[in-house]
C-alpha cells in the first residue's frame, strides 16, 4: 500500500489505512523487537531500514546515505526505545529532503513577481503530463487566476486534442497550432498570447520524450529559448513530472532533463498506486530541486502540495 | 555514478580476472557486487537475492568441474545461463487461434499500451499478413479514442470505436461482430490504464475479459518500473491471468530489472519488447539475446535479422568484398545510409552491437545527420562517388556549394568517411573475442552487509 496516506481525502483514506495497517505493524513490530533490550543500533536494525528503504525505490546510494546519517546520529546521542529510533529515522530523512535549502509550497502557485508567470513541463512519455498540467490549471482556476494552456506536444497522436479537453474541464484559455507544427513557434505564441490577452499564467506542455534521445533534449532546450526570447526570465517554472512507480532510471530522467532545461521544480504523479516513489528523496538530495507537487488520483482535485513532513510521517508514522 | 547493469556485472567479473579458480571468498565479492547491481537495475531486492545465492551456489559448485575455463568466463556464463533461464528458456509466441483472434491489452496509466496496440497491429499486418482491427475501449483518458484512431491511420488499420459509449465491455462484444462481418482475423482490444488497486476499475477489466474470451491477454510494462513491478504484476495476474508481458520503453538507458522481476514473480514470459515511437519497432522478446544484452554483450541476433530484412545477401556480399580491400566509396555509402534510415532509430540499432551499448550511451546519433550526408554525397559527380581519392579542393567547394553546406562540413564529412573506411578494414580483418568485449570496470569493496558496503 503506498504511505501516502496524509493526503487522502477522508473517504478513501479509510480504505488506504485498512491496507496500510499491515505494512505499519510489520516495520514498527519488527522495528520494536530488533532493539528490544539493546542500546546501539544493530544489524538487524540497519537491515530491516535497508529492506524498506530499497522497496521504497530510495536506492542503493541514498539507502546508505541515510543509514550512515543514522548511524552516525545514534553513535552521537544513544537511543533507548524503538520509538525513540523511529522519531530518529524520520528527522534524518526530513533534513535530507531539507538540505537541498528550499521550503515547501504554502500555495500551488510559486512567487513570481511576474506577468504571466510561465510554466514549461517537461517529462519522458507517459509520466501524467497532461493530466498533471490540467489539474494543475484547475487550482489556479480555482484562486481565481486567469490560465492559457499551450499545446507544444505537437508530437504524439492526440496529444493537442488531450490538452484541449483538458482546458474545456478547467474552463481556461488554449491555445494550439494543430499536430505536427514547430513545438518552439508554439511555446513562443502561447506566451505571446498570454501576454496579449492578460493572463496570470501560461502553462506549456511538451512532448514525452525519453531523455537517451539526445535530439529531443535538444528541442527541449530550443523550445525554452523560444520562450525566453518572448519573455525574457521565462519559464519561471520548469516542472519535470516524474511517474512514481519508475525506478533508479527516475535519477538519470532528472539528471539530463536538468541539463537541457534547468528544472526548477518536480511533481511526483501516481502515488495512489502500490508504488511508493521513494526515488524522490534521492533525486532531491542530488540535484537540489525541489519536489512541489505529488498526483494521488485521476480526479481534476487530486493533485497536491509536497509536503517533506507529510511524506516522511507517513513514511513512518503509525 | 550510475551504470548500466551490465557495467556493474563486468566489475564484478573484473574482480575474478587473474584469479585462477573460484573460490568461497573471491565468489562472495563478485557476488554481492552483482547483487548490488541488479538491485541498481531496479531488480526487486527480494528476487536480488534469491538470484544471486542460487548463482553462488553453481559458481562454488563447478569449480572443479571445468579446470581449463578462467573463473571470470565461468561467473558470465553462470550468471548467464541463470538470467536465461529466470527469464523463460526459450522464445513464447502469440497465441492467434481464434477466427477472429482476439488479443486483450491491459496495464497501467502511462505504460504504453495503445502505443504498442498500433505497434502490435503494424506488426502482424506487415510480418505475418494478417487483417487485425484495432479496438478502443479506453473511455476515461481525454483523446484516448482520438490518439488511436490518429495510431490506424498511420498504419493504415481500422479501428473499432464507439464514441460517447462508456461501456469498454459492449464495445469490445461489438467489435468482435464487425471483424467478423467484415473478414479481419485479428482484433486487439486497447484498454483504459488502471491501478492494481482500483477495484472497480479491476472489476471492468475482469467484466471484459470473461465477456470476450481473448486468445491472448497481454500485460504491458514500462521497462523503467522500480520495485513496484512485482506488485503490480501479480496484482493484475491475479484479476486477469494474463499470457504474456510487454516491455516497453527499452529504447531509454534503463537497466530493466523490471523484466527479471515480473517474469520470476508471475512466471508469464515476455513476449515482445517495445522500443521506440516509430510504428515498426516492436521486437519479439528472446530471453537469451535479452539475458546477453543485460550483460553487455549486446545483441547481435536481433541486429542481424533487423539488418536482414532490409539488405539482400549479395548485396552484403559484394559490400564485405570491398571493405577487405579498403574500396568503400561514396555510392556503397549513400545505399548503406538509405538502407539504415529503414531499419529504424540508428541509436537503438547501434545499441544491440556487442560492446556498442556502453560506447554509445552519451553519443549523439543524429538521424538527421544523414540528410546532410546525403546531400553532399549527391552533390558530388559519379565518378568522385565512385573515387573518393579524386576529391580535391575545388571540388570540394563545388560540393560545399551545391549541397548548401560549408567547406568544413564537407571537409569534415570527408574526413570521417576516409576514418570509417580504415576502420571497417581494420574491424574486418580482426575475429571477435569474447571476453574483450567486457572491458572496463571498477574494483569493488568488501562490505559486511547486504548491500552496504
Amino acid at each position: 500500500m503506498s504511505f501516502f496516506s496524509k493526503f487522502f481525502s477522508k473517504e478513501k483514506k479509510e480504505d488506504l489505512d485498512k491496507g496500510l495497517e499491515k505494512t505499519k505493524t510489520s516495520f514498527l513490530g519488527k522495528l520494536a523487537k530488533a532493539v528490544a533490550g539493546k542500546s546501539s543500533v544493530d544489524e538487524e536494525v540497519l537491515d530491516e531500514l535497508e529492506n524498506i528503504l530499497i522497496s521504497s525505490d530510495v536506492g542503493l546510494d541514498t539507502t546508505i546515505k541515510i543509514i550512515q546519517r543514522i548511524e552516525a546520529r545514534v553513535a552521537r546521542d544513544k537511543y533507548l526505545s524503538a520509538a525513540e529510533l523511529n522519531e530518529i529515522l524520520r528527522d534524518e530523512i526530513v533534513q535530507l529532503l531539507s538540505d537541498n535549502n528550499t521550503e515547501d509550497l504554502e500555495d500551488f502557485l510559486p512567487r513570481h513577481d511576474v506577468h504571466p508567470i510561465v510554466f514549461m513541463v517537461v517529462g519522458v512519455n507517459g509520466v501524467g503530463k497532461t493530466t498533471t498540467i490540467g489539474k494543475l490549471a484547475w487550482q489556479f482556476k480555482q484562486q481565481g487566476k486567469k490560465v492559457v494552456l499551450g499545446a507544444a506536444d505537437t508530437f504524439r497522436a492526440a496529444a493537442v486534442d488531450q490538452l484541449k479537453i483538458w482546458s474545456e474541464r478547467v474552463g481556461c484559455d488554449f491555445f494550439s497550432k494543430g499536430m505536427n507544427t514547430d513545438p518552439a513557434a508554439v511555446a513562443y505564441e502561447t506566451v505571446q498570447y498570454a501576454i496579449q490577452n492578460q493572463c496570470d499564467i501560461a502553462i506549456i506542455d511538451t512532448a514525452g520524450r525519453l531523455h537517451t534521445k539526445i535530439n529531443l533534449m535538444k528541442e527541449l532546450s530550443k523550445i525554452k529559448n523560444s520562450i525566453a526570447k518572448r519573455m525574457p526570465g521565462a519559464p519561471h517554472e520548469v516542472l519535470l513530472v516524474l511517474d512514481a512507480t519508475t525506478g533508479q532510471n527516475a535519477i538519470e530522467q532528472a539528471r539530463h532533463f536538468t541539463e537541457a532545461t534547468e528544472v526548477t521544480a518536480l511533481a511526483l504523479t501516481k502515488l495512489d498506486g502500490t508504488a511508493k516513489g521513494g526515488v524522490a528523496i534521492g533525486i532531491s538530495d542530488q540535484f537540489k530541486i525541489p519536489i512541489k507537487y505529488i498526483g494521488v488520483g485521476e480526479a481534476i482535485d487530486k493533485l497536491q502540495i509536497f509536503n517533506k513532513r507529510a511524506f516522511v510521517n507517513s513514511l513512518f508514522d503509525q | 555514478m550510475f551504470n548500466n547493469l551490465s557495467d556493474r556485472l563486468d566489475s564484478a567479473f573484473k574482480l575474478l580476472k587473474g584469479e585462477n579458480r573460484l573460490t568461497e571468498l573471491n565468489v562472495a565479492d563478485s557476488i554481492k557486487e552483482i547483487r548490488r547491481a541488479l538491485v541498481d537495475a531496479d531488480v526487486n531486492y527480494k528476487i536480488a537475492k534469491e538470484f544471486t545465492d542460487k548463482v553462488k551456489e553453481k559458481a562454488l559448485g563447478t569449480q572443479n568441474v571445468l579446470k581449463s575455463v578462467k573463473p571470470g568466463d565461468l561467473m558470465v556464463k553462470i550468471v548467464m545461463d541463470e538470467l536465461v533461464a529466470l527469464m523463460g528458456g526459450t522464445a513464447a509466441e502469440i497465441n492467434l487461434k481464434g477466427k477472429p483472434a482476439v488479443v486483450l491489452i491491459a496495464g497501467l496509466q502511462g505504460s504504453g499500451k495503445t502505443t504498442f496496440s498500433g505497434k502490435l497491429a503494424y506488426y502482424l499486418k506487415s510480418q505475418q499478413k494478417r487483417n487485425p482491427l484495432l479496438v478502443a475501449c479506453d473511455v476515461y483518458r481525454p483523446a484516448a479514442i482520438d490518439q488511436l484512431t490518429v495510431l490506424g491511420q498511420q498504419i493504415n488499420v481500422p479501428v473499432y470505436k464507439e464514441p460517447g459509449n462508456n461501456d469498454p465491455v459492449q464495445i469490445a462484444l461489438n467489435a468482435i461482430a464487425h471483424a467478423k462481418a467484415h473478414n479481419l482475423d485479428v482484433v486487439i482490444v486497447d484498454t483504459a490504464g488502471r491501478l492494481a488497486i482500483d477495484e472497480t476499475m479491476m472489476k471492468e477489466i475482469a467484466a471484459v475479459k470473461s465477456a470476450i474470451t481473448p486468445q491472448e491477454t497481454l500485460f504491458v510494462v514500462d521497462s523503467m518500473t522500480g520495485q513496484d513491478a512485482v506488485n503490480t504484476a501479480k496484482a493484475f495476474n491475479d484479476v486477469i491471468n494474463y499470457d504474456g508481458v510487454v516491455l516497453t520503453k527499452l529504447d531509454g538507458d534503463t537497466r530493466g530489472g523490471a523484466a527479471l522481476s515480473v517474469k520470476y514473480t508471475v512466471g508469464k514470459p515476455i513476449k515482445f519488447v517495445s522500443q521506440g515511437e516509430k510504428m515498426d519497432t516492436l521486437d519479439v522478446f528472446y530471453p537469451d539475446r535479452m539475458a546477453q544484452r543485460i550483460l553487455g554483450m549486446g545483441d547481435i541476433v536481433s541486429f542481424v535479422e533487423k539488418a536482414q530484412a532490409q539488405f539482400d545477401e549479395k548485396e552484403v556480399a559484394r559490400l564485405e568484398k570491398k571493405i577487405r580491400k579498403n574500396q568503400l566509396d561514396f555510392e556503397d555509402f549513400l545505399s548503406q545510409i538509405r538502407t539504415l534510415k529503414k531499419m529504424g532509430d540508428l541509436k537503438s540499432l547501434m545499441g544491440m552491437i556487442p560492446g556498442m551499448s556502453k560506447a554509445l550511451r552519451d553519443v549523439d546519433i543524429n538521424d538527421s545527420a544523414f540528410n546532410r550526408t546525403e546531400a553532399i554525397i549527391l552533390s558530388m559527380t559519379p565518378e568522385e562517388r565512385r573515387n573518393p581519392d579524386l576529391i580535391n579542393m575545388s571540388r570540394k567547394r563545388r560540393i560545399a556549394a551545391g549541397s548548401g553546406n560549408t567547406l568544413d562540413q564537407v571537409n569534415a564529412f570527408v574526413r570521417q568517411f576516409e576514418q570509417m573506411r580504415k576502420m571497417m578494414h581494420k574491424m574486418s580483418k580482426m575475429p571477435m573475442n569474447f571476453p574483450d568485449i567486457m572491458g572496463g570496470a571498477r574494483g569493488a569493496v568488501p562490505g559486511r552487509n547486504k548491500f552496504r558496503r
